[in-house]
Parts: C-alpha cells; structure tokens; sequence
C-alpha cells in the first residue's frame, strides 16, 4: 500500500513537469514565441549534449568552489554554534550580527570580494561561506539550547563533564535542525558559487552563463541553468542519504508510523 | 533496620529569597525503601536534587555512608518521571550511559549492562531504540540505567506516575519483586499515598511552605506484600493516618 502511494505521489508532478514542457515545446515550435528567444526544449537538450564536455569543465570548478565554501560553512558553523551556547555573553554580542550579515545583498558584495581578493577561487568560496554559515549555524545552535534540561541534570548527577553532555545529549539533539540547515546550505552553495563567478572569473558555470547569454546563445543558456538545477537536486539528494546514515533512530520511527 | 546508608541533617534551601525547604533530616537504611510524600510544589524536588548534588543546599549537609557528599553529582543515583531516554541510542547503550560516562570502556559497558536484562525482564530490547518500546519498557530500562549508575542509593522522583493506572500497578509488582532479588537502597518521592503505603519501609510526611518533616510512619507489615495488602485493613489504617498528617 506505501509503495504505490509513493508511486501516485511521484506521478503528480512528474505529470505536471510533463506537461509544462510538452507547452513550451509547443510555444516555440509552433512560432508563437520565436526560437532566438526562447529554445525550444529539444533545442536544450541538444545543447547540453553539444557542449557536454565543456559544462563538466566548468561545472568542476563550481563544484569545488561550492563543496570549499560549505566544508568551511560547516566547521565555522559548529565552531560559532558551539562557542555561542558555552558562552552566553557571546551569543548576545555576535547573534544580531550573524543575522545583519544575511541581510548583505551578495550581489552587492560579489566585485567587491574580486576586487579584494582577485579573480581566483577565493572570493568565491568566501561568498559560498557568506550564505551557507548561516543556516547551519543558527540550527545548530537552536539544538543545543533547546536540549532537555531534565536530561542534562540527569548527566550531571551522574557525573557528566560538559563535552560528555555535548556528546550524549547536545550534539545528537542537534543533528536533525544541522541536516535541515545543510539541505539549505548546499543548494545556496551553487547558487553562491554561480553569482561570484558572474562577476568576475576566468572559469566555472558563472563565468560561463556570461559568455553563452553574450553571444546570445540562448539554448546553452539553459543548458546550464538546468545543469545547476540537477546538481543542487543531487546534492541535496546526497545529504537527505547522509542523513539516514546519520540518525538511524529517525529512520525507525518513520517505519514505525 | 540496618546501617544507615544516606542521611540529610539541616538542609535548607530558597530560592529567590523565598525559603522552598527547611531543616531536613533524614535517613535511609541498607537495603531500605523509604518514601517521601507530600503534595506537589512542597519542595520534594528541590531536596533530591540537593541529595543528587546538582543544587548546593544553603545549610546543611549530606552523608553517604557517613562521609560528607554535599554538593557532589554522581554519588547516588537518580531516576525521574521522565524515562529520559535518550532517542538517538539503541536502549543498550541508553542503559549503560552512566557506565559510559564513567569512562569504562565502552564494549566492556555494554557486556555488563547486558548481563542485567533478563533480571529486569528487557530481554531483546537491547537493539531497539527507545521510540519501539512502551511506557513501562522504557521505565525498566530507565531502573536499570538507575542501577548500573549506582547500586548503593537510588533516588526515585515518581518514578511511574506517568504511567497508566494498569502499567503502574504492574509496575509496582516488578519492583517489589525485583527489589527481593538485588540490593538496593531507594528513597522515593511520591504524591501519591497508595503507593508510598505499597512500597515503603517507611514514609516521611513533608507539610509546608516551608517543606519541612511533619511526620515519620513505619510501615510494619513484612514483605512480600502480597495482592491482599492493598485491601487489607492495615492499609487502610495507613491510609486514612497518612491524609490525615498530609491535611494537618
């Protein structure tokens, strides 16, 4: 019985993507909309597969941008999460910054990091890290104050030191919120990567995404927009795995339900 | 009774400049059960923790086998009305957490903590997660994380009264009969008189504010206590002299 609602919950949208694209194929084929506008959808697809070779090229390097900026997301988020809720003082003093920091328009902020920190992968993984941090940290950080208090004295009265109650009772109770936060985190990652690339770079699918939109080269335009769809669907797909791995005690009360 | 394992002499403790307990002095013997009772927010909670040594008393001090362990966490073991069950720990491992914190190796925990579940009647429970077993499952494995904590004092902050009224008494079974076969010294906090009467050697009445002793009752009839106690006419007696000291 699960498994075929999980097939009729596939079905609707898988339906509804069918559709759309069978409508856009119509709109262009037909010359309602002309194709020097809009590709139509074969037209894409032939040029993903044309410029197969050269999407990977560039795709290496938003990715290694992208997993840079989110490997040193992740420490700094675990790092100022925990130094946060040890500290309280802390908290008070950085928590309204953290939050003015997402409130930067990175689009904004993009030339300014090439300016400082030149055409390389630099000011890239540093806007990576500028908007993936966030999400993580504040997770992280909701875990850990919201750990039961009864629990804690419970590992108190038997004798627990402070990184054992971080390690039975903190941490593990943050796990869920960081995963939700890294689901977020790592499609901003590519995003991220994606928009300092635009503003300054000689490689990756930014840079790229300039070049073909120039030359007005519409249909690898959308190549790579879908590109970049696939791989934040991937990915995000990849920590929804991990996340399994992760908290095997989730995956046996969802059996359970 | 037998030597005197726990004992509170003066304690006193406020909060907020508000006095929640005063002058408390008791004690518990060897292999003793004795309840404390007294109506919710009288301060019973307050003075386990100050046992347990998560709250510095004001006054006073507490002696565990005659030494002074005021103020000190992980001498006697606690238990709660919460099961407190970790759920990211297979129920094993969420038994053999004090043994873990004490820095035994962690292979070597689980072999003892493994030793004690067909005692405490959780046999092949040790792979499951907290989530897979009922009320009353969870409370046994909370006992038995109790146990492994300290054998020498127990500190029970009703223990099953989140528990269905038929579980409960089940429960109450389980543990007079498995109280029969290990040693354990246990001060119980309880509202509820019924049970404090079942259970105990001996009860403590507390009246407040200020929480402070009002009365001592040994409860005399010698275990086992069958099914009839509960309905006999000594118990009754117990019952109608106990809630008359609560309302005085």
């Amino acid at each position: 019985m699960k498994k075929l609602q999980n097939i009729t919950n596939k079905l609707y949208p898988t339906a509804l993507l069918l559709f759309l694209l069978l409508v856009w194929h119509m709109v262009t084929e037909t010359g309602f909309v002309p194709k020097f506008m809009l590709p139509s959808p074969i037209d894409v697809i032939r040029a993903f597969i044309n410029s197969f070779s050269e999407l990977m090229q560039h795709a290496a390097v938003s990715l290694t941008e992208a997993f840079g900026g989110l490997a040193i997301s992740i420490v700094l988020a675990f790092s100022i999460a925990l130094l946060m809720d040890r500290f309280e003082a802390l908290y008070k003093a950085v928590h309204p910054l953290l939050v003015v920091t997402q409130t930067i328009p990175t689009v904004a902020l993009a030339p300014l990091l090439v300016l400082w920190l030149g055409y390389d992968m630099a000011p890239k993984i540093t806007l990576v890290v500028l908007t993936c941090f966030f999400p993580m940290t504040i997770a992280l950080l909701g875990g850990f104050k919201s750990s039961d208090t009864d629990a804690m004295n419970l590992m108190r009265a038997m004798g627990a030191r402070k990184w054992q109650i971080y390690r039975y009772i903190k941490l593990p109770n943050a796990l869920p919120g960081f995963f939700s936060g890294l689901k977020i985190s790592v499609s901003y990652s590519i995003v991220g990567a994606v928009i300092a690339e635009w503003l300054g770079g000689n490689s990756g699918l930014g840079v790229y995404m300039t070049r073909v939109r120039k030359s007005y080269a519409f249909d690898k335009m959308f190549a790579v927009i879908f590109l970049i769809i696939i791989l934040s669907l991937l990915l995000m797909k990849c920590v929804g795995l991990l996340e399994r791995r992760a908290m095997p005690w989730r995956h046996t009360e969802e059996e359970r339900n | 009774m037998g030597k005197i394992k726990l004992e509170t002499q003066t304690i006193s403790k406020s909060f907020a400049g508000e006095l929640i307990i005063k002058d408390i002095n008791i004690n518990l013997g060897e292999n003793e059960l004795v309840s404390l009772l007294g109506v919710s927010g009288i301060g019973k909670s307050t003075l386990f923790n100050v046992i347990a040594g998560v709250l510095p008393p004001e006054t006073g001090h507490v002696l565990l086998n005659g030494e002074d362990i005021t103020g000190q966490a992980g001498k006697v073991s606690y238990m709660q009305q919460k099961d407190l069950m970790q759920p990211h720990l297979t129920v094993l491992d969420n038994v053999a957490l004090p043994l873990f914190i004490r820095g035994v190796n962690k292979q070597k925990a689980r072999t003892q903590a493994l030793s004690y579940f067909a005692d405490f009647g959780l046999e092949g429970t040790q792979k499951k997660y907290p989530i897979q077993l009922s009320g009353g499952m969870r409370q046994r494995a909370a006992l038995l994380r109790t146990y492994l904590f300290s054998h020498e004092v127990a500190l029970f902050d009703e223990p099953f009264s989140a528990l269905d009224a038929i579980t409960k008494n089940a429960m109450h079974k389980w543990y007079l009969e498995l109280m029969g076969r290990i040693n354990m010294s246990a001060l119980f906090i309880t509202h509820d008189v019924d049970e404090a009467i079942l259970l105990s050697d001996r009860v403590y009445i507390m009246t407040g504010p200020p929480g402070m002793i009002a009365h001592e009752i040994v409860i005399d009839t010698p275990r086992p206590r069958g099914d009839q106690f509960s309905v006999s006419e000594a118990f009754i007696r117990y019952k109608r002299q106990i809630i008359k000291q609560l309302s005085s």
